[in-house]
């Protein structure tokens, strides 16, 4: 009888956790199906190849929001990847240095930090001392924003990577540093890179440090130094007008963003499964 | 210090009387060992000739890796670690000389209780691992080609990896790969070879591969064998050393700790009494 009884609870509770996980994927399937219903047909060449017509009138692409999105990942990754790969060696390296547990703290904190007040430290900092937004300034709020992720990130790949390993390399008169960099750094690389490309997908639809920074254009605009579109902001822009043909806009600017988040996160998936080193999720 | 044995007067362990010697290879001079406060070496004074084969041996936690770890270098590299006394190679300070750390890791190979082959690299860059990083002084492809073969040929493992050079070291057994890394420690040409239990977590089958490749090695170098395995130090040694609680009690021909110790705990201990 007792045992009847353990097994229905035990059924009962694994049933249970079934029904999590299946909750917990919802979210991202609900958003899937809706955004290509709404969206998969405003996509055409176009699209990717035109700009945005002015509000109101239909047709037009987002191409610059795209090139713009591209450049703002690009200045976030030339600087969020270095420093943070760096500072994660650091805290793998010290791991019980009392400078490590403040920087492994100060990380985590501003990893928690909401983006929305990185976009107005960022605007105080970078935007109003130099008079205009820029590119230069959303790349680097959202460079700010990679460092924590890369950094922690690092740190676990790099802590995985076995002791003896680094012994070894020691034991054959290796210095301390080559140690790091050619033996436990490239160890640990294939986690690196997904921590790496994570960081860029969690990036990539950030709006809001972009909306005090980079601020958004209508028009065509590679500068660094000038405002530039993003396509996170297009999808805001679009989605907060009142006409149906710029919502569809912003839905298929949504599909674009999603697709290349999917991307993106689909080869840091590949790149875990490198044949040399250690693999890890 | 002088480059000069000085005899000093030795505290420690009970020599068997033997013919006089050519000046050892290896000395420990009142060697101490530390993990911050604790001390895990007492005193150690030996020493070792060349192209003989040491075995270490006693319980666990009594100092055995520590020691090792005190040849060449290592101990200092854990942190809070550090070493007292004096260690000599060739009558040289390895402590207190011109001899980086570094440069004697160099003439002191090492290899651990688990096979360590470097995951990114292929078979073949592994054995010469430890010659890449001299740089421009290092060996060309060539020549780094032709030592990888000859290491690889003194483990014996040449003709088992001769045509997968270029694939991951992970892809060998335990026993293959723990051979590897004899070769990449050989490659660099050391005086002295420190083995860490080097079969602890091998099969039988590979544990017998890898005492007859040391027992092979014996005519061209050095070699101090750390064991818990009181039989595979009779197998393989020519001297075996005694170690209890951080001191060493005895160190003598592998014949006489065995079948005629000096000291009682040394006779406890081979006679299966504790440890």
């Amino acid at each position: 009888m007792k045992r009847r009884t353990r097994h229905t609870k035990s059924h009962v509770m694994l049933g249970l956790t079934y029904v999590a996980a299946l909750i917990a994927t919802l979210p991202l399937l609900l958003i899937l199906v809706h955004l290509l219903s709404e969206g998969a047909k405003y996509i055409r060449p176009s699209f990717f190849t035109e700009m945005p017509r002015p509000i109101g009138e239909p047709g037009g692409g987002m191409a610059n929001a795209i090139v713009g999105t591209l450049i703002l990942i690009s200045i976030a990754s030339v600087i969020g990847l270095p420093v943070g790969i760096g500072a994660g060696l650091f805290l793998a390296e010290k791991r019980g240095s009392t400078l490590a547990t403040v920087v492994r703290f100060l990380s985590d904190v501003l990893n928690g930090l909401p983006s929305i007040v990185l976009g107005i430290f960022a605007w105080q900092f970078l935007v109003r001392p130099v008079g205009h937004f820029s590119a230069l300034a959303g790349g680097m709020a959202l460079g700010a924003m990679m460092i924590p992720l890369v950094t922690r990130t690092t740190e676990e790949m790099i802590r995985l990577v076995p002791v003896s390993l680094r012994e070894s390399a020691l034991a054959l008169g290796y210095t301390r540093w080559r140690t790091s960099l050619t033996i436990v750094l490239r160890t640990a690389l294939p986690g690196i890179v997904t921590g790496a490309l994570v960081a860029i997908a969690r990036i990539a639809g950030e709006t809001a440090p972009l909306l005090f920074t980079a601020l958004g254009n209508q028009f065509w605009s590679t500068s660094l130094k000038g405002p530039i579109a993003a396509l996170p902001l297009q999808i805001f822009t679009y989605a907060i007008t009142p006409y149906d043909t710029a919502h569809g806009q912003a839905w298929a600017g949504a599909v674009v963003l999603i697709v290349v988040v999917l991307i993106i996160s689909l080869l840091a998936r590949f790149a875990t499964r490198s044949r040399f080193g250690l693999g890890a999720d | 210090m002088p480059a000069v044995a000085d005899p000093e007067p030795v505290a420690a362990p009970l020599q068997v009387a033997e013919s006089p010697r050519a000046p050892p290879l290896l000395e420990t001079k009142r060697l101490n060992a530390y993990f911050g406060e604790a001390r895990v070496l007492r005193n150690i004074t030996a020493e070792i000739q060349d192209r003989e084969i040491t075995a270490v041996i006693g319980p666990s936690g009594c100092g055995k890796s520590t020691l090792l770890r005190c040849l060449n270098r290592m101990h200092e590299t854990a942190p809070g670690a550090s070493v007292e006394g004096d260690v000599t190679l060739d009558g040289m300070s390895i402590y207190k000389g011109d001899l980086s750390a570094i440069a004697v890791r160099r003439h002191v190979g090492m290899v651990f209780q688990r096979p360590t082959p470097f995951p990114t690299m292929s078979i073949r860059d592994n054995v010469v691992a430890g010659l890449r990083i001299l740089g421009r002084d290092g060996p060309s492809r060539a020549e780094a080609d032709a030592i990888a073969e000859e290491s690889l040929k003194r483990c014996g493992l040449w003709t088992e990896v001769e045509d997968r050079l270029r694939e991951s070291a992970l892809a060998l057994s335990g026993g293959q790969q723990q051979r590897l890394c004899i070769a990449r420690a050989l490659a660099t040409q050391p005086r002295v070879l420190l083995l860490d239990e080097p079969t602890a977590s091998l099969d039988p089958l590979s544990t017998q591969t890898i005492e007859e490749l040391v027992h092979e090695l014996r005519k061209e170098i050095t070699v101090i064998i750390v064991t818990h395995n009181m039989q595979q130090a009779a197998r393989v040694s020519d001297r075996t050393a005694f170690m209890l609680a951080g001191e060493l009690i005895e160190i003598a021909s592998t014949n006489s700790i065995f079948t005629n110790p000096k000291d009682s705990r040394t006779e406890a201990y081979v006679t299966g009494r504790f440890g």
